[in-house]
């Protein structure tokens, strides 16, 4: 296939760094798609996690020796790292975290604790259920209301609709990067400049962004940013928040504990200014030492690089499924990352999911963790195949194959 | 429809032993779900749903004071599959022969192994529920 890409990097030297790739399942040889649940871990990753351990395991912040001293430096500077990757002001804006989940809901209950009755949050309809339910639970615990974006049929946000719902009682806006069910990338700048008119603050959800596309908080201009590691090649279990430096300064702290601490006595306790204040507990330091690894990774690759290959699976794979009878393609925003989520007229996606496992071909089916939007698509579920920068047109091919031969077999 | 259950698991476990590959025993899954008699409507209402499936499904049971039929449907054809499976080895039979019924043959043709985790799940759950029946309708008898 790399005679036919235009992209300057060489996919087979991408894929040679991923061992798992070269594994077979069912006999048959791995086509990994299931990349908006998890992407799979370069060798410069899993050997920066072995490195750690072998050469300067400790903790972090807190040792007069050495070795503390190399993995507190080496901490440091993936916040550093990150930071230069999202073109944030300060590395202090970069708070670790266990993932999106966890970004997400620091920021819901530390700005809930500035939240009143009657204050209006607005979300959308192409929310993960990680966007939407620590939301419910802020608005139940203050007495704030919940609107939701609505959207069009190819899963495109409704422009006039948010203009709309935004007015002096929204306190907070929060949507998606990128859906992870369809795929749609959302206008987050136009929006953000939108919800600013009305002085709300702005949370996006980047868990799918992150391995996709150049991200910009300064450009996009937004309050909060969440990320989840697991998904942008690095480790699970890690992820952060960027938050702007004034409203981090203006949140309580969500969790006590030992490192967020300024002095503490019995009768009173101060914290600790950023980032440390919203980082409570020995942190999972080898998560956060290895992340940088996949971070200069990426950008060894090139960010706009990677974004410009993906785009060419997703023409390519956008033209290859339509061609399967029956197929229909849910999310067809103009402007979409490399996923597609679909289904066959007739037939259960957990079938087909199934069957395209026994061919060693791995996707995700069901509701994607957005019963919502599913409900607004009215299907209880799909097929999805997510592209990561490793999959090919070839192992597009085979899926369309793979349908081809299992679509019979059910109807 | 008159042999013992562990008859009618032999008998099951021999039918899968004739496939090789994983491909086929779905195929021959799927051509068992497609024969599945049809449940009458009535009973695919919500209390019959089993929980523990991604897959939607209906299990109803009767009992004519000697022995218990299944029926049942699901959206999916694979599952269905599965569950004409579990209707051949246990419908058409006493109740303390459902409850005693040694159900090993799900794992001896592979089939929960080769599930994945949320299939393997609601099968669990679709054996528990008819064996919950059959002891329902035998207690009601005592
Ligand atoms: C859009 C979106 N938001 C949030 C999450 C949750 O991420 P995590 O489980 O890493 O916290 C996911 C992961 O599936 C996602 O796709």
């Amino acid at each position: 296939m790399s005679n036919t890409s235009t992209s300057p990097f060489d996919i087979e030297a991408i894929r040679s760094q991923f061992p798992v790739l070269e594994r077979e399942v069912n006999g048959r040889k791995l086509v990994y798609m299931d990349n908006g649940a998890t992407t799979h871990k370069p060798k410069a990753m899993t050997n920066a996690i072995t490195s750690y351990y072998e050469t300067i395991n400790s903790n972090v912040h807190r040792g007069v020796h050495h070795l503390s001293q190399r993995a507190t430096d080496a901490f440091e500077l993936t916040r550093e790292k990150l930071r230069a990757h999202i073109n944030a002001e300060h590395s202090y804006e970069v708070i670790f975290t266990k993932g999106t989940t966890d970004s997400i809901n620091t920021v819901a209950w530390s700005f809930g604790e500035l939240v009143k009755p009657g204050d209006e949050i607005i979300i959308s309809t192409l929310e993960h259920h990680s966007n939407i339910v620590p939301w419910q639970m802020l608005c139940e615990r203050k007495g704030a209301t919940l609107k939701v974006i609505p959207m069009d049929d190819h899963g495109v946000l409704d422009m006039e609709a948010f203009k709309a719902l935004l007015n002096e009682k929204t306190v907070l806006v929060a949507f998606n990067h990128i859906s992870n069910a369809l795929g749609t990338i959302n206008p987050v700048k136009e929006m953000t400049a939108l919800a600013h008119e009305v002085d709300a603050a702005v949370v996006i959800d980047g868990a799918q962004s992150m391995p996709h596309l150049n991200v910009d908080v300064r450009d996009l201009d937004v309050d909060f940013y969440a990320i989840s590691a697991h998904k942008m090649y690095g480790p699970t279990g890690i992820g952060a928040l960027y938050g702007k430096e004034e409203w981090l300064n203006k949140l309580p702290p969500y969790q006590g504990g030992g490192e967020m601490i300024d002095t503490v006595t019995f009768e009173k306790t101060t914290y600790a200014g950023l980032p440390h204040k919203f980082e409570a507990g020995t942190p999972h330091i080898e998560g956060v030492i290895a992340w940088a690894a996949s971070i200069d990774w990426l950008n060894e690759l090139g960010m706009e690089n990677i974004s410009a290959y993906e785009q060419e699976l997703l023409e390519y794979g956008t033209e290859a499924l339509l061609s399967v009878e029956g197929l229909k393609i849910h999310g067809t925003a103009p402007n979409k990352s490399a996923l597609f989520s679909f289904n066959i007229d007739g037939l259960h996606h957990y079938d087909i999911g199934t069957l395209l496992d026994q061919l060693g071909i791995a996707v995700r089916t069901g509701h994607h963790c957005t019963q919502p939007l599913m409900n607004r698509m009215e299907v209880p579920g799909t097929i999805r195949a997510s592209m990561g920068l490793y999959n090919t047109k070839e192992e597009i091919d085979t899926l369309v194959a793979g349908l081809n031969r299992v679509i019979p077999m059910l109807k | 429809m008159s042999e013992s259950i562990a008859e009618r698991t032999d008998d099951i476990v021999d039918e899968f032993d004739m496939f090789e590959d994983w491909m086929d025993k779905y195929d021959h899954i799927i051509s068992l779900g497609k024969e599945l008699p049809l449940i009458d409507e009535q009973y695919k209402v919500e209390d019959n749903l089993i929980k523990g499936c991604q897959s939607r499904v209906w299990l109803h049971a009767d009992y004519d004071g000697e022995k218990v039929q299944f029926t049942a449907d699901s959206d999916a054809i694979i599952t269905k599959g599965i569950i004409a499976l579990m209707i051949r080895a246990l419908s058409d039979q006493t109740p303390q022969a459902i409850v005693d019924a040694d159900l090993s043959f799900v794992d001896q043709i592979g089939l929960k192994e080769h599930l994945s985790p949320t299939r393997a799940n609601g099968l669990v759950s679709m054996i528990k529920q008819m064996k919950f029946y059959a002891l329902a309708f035998q207690s009601k008898q005592a």
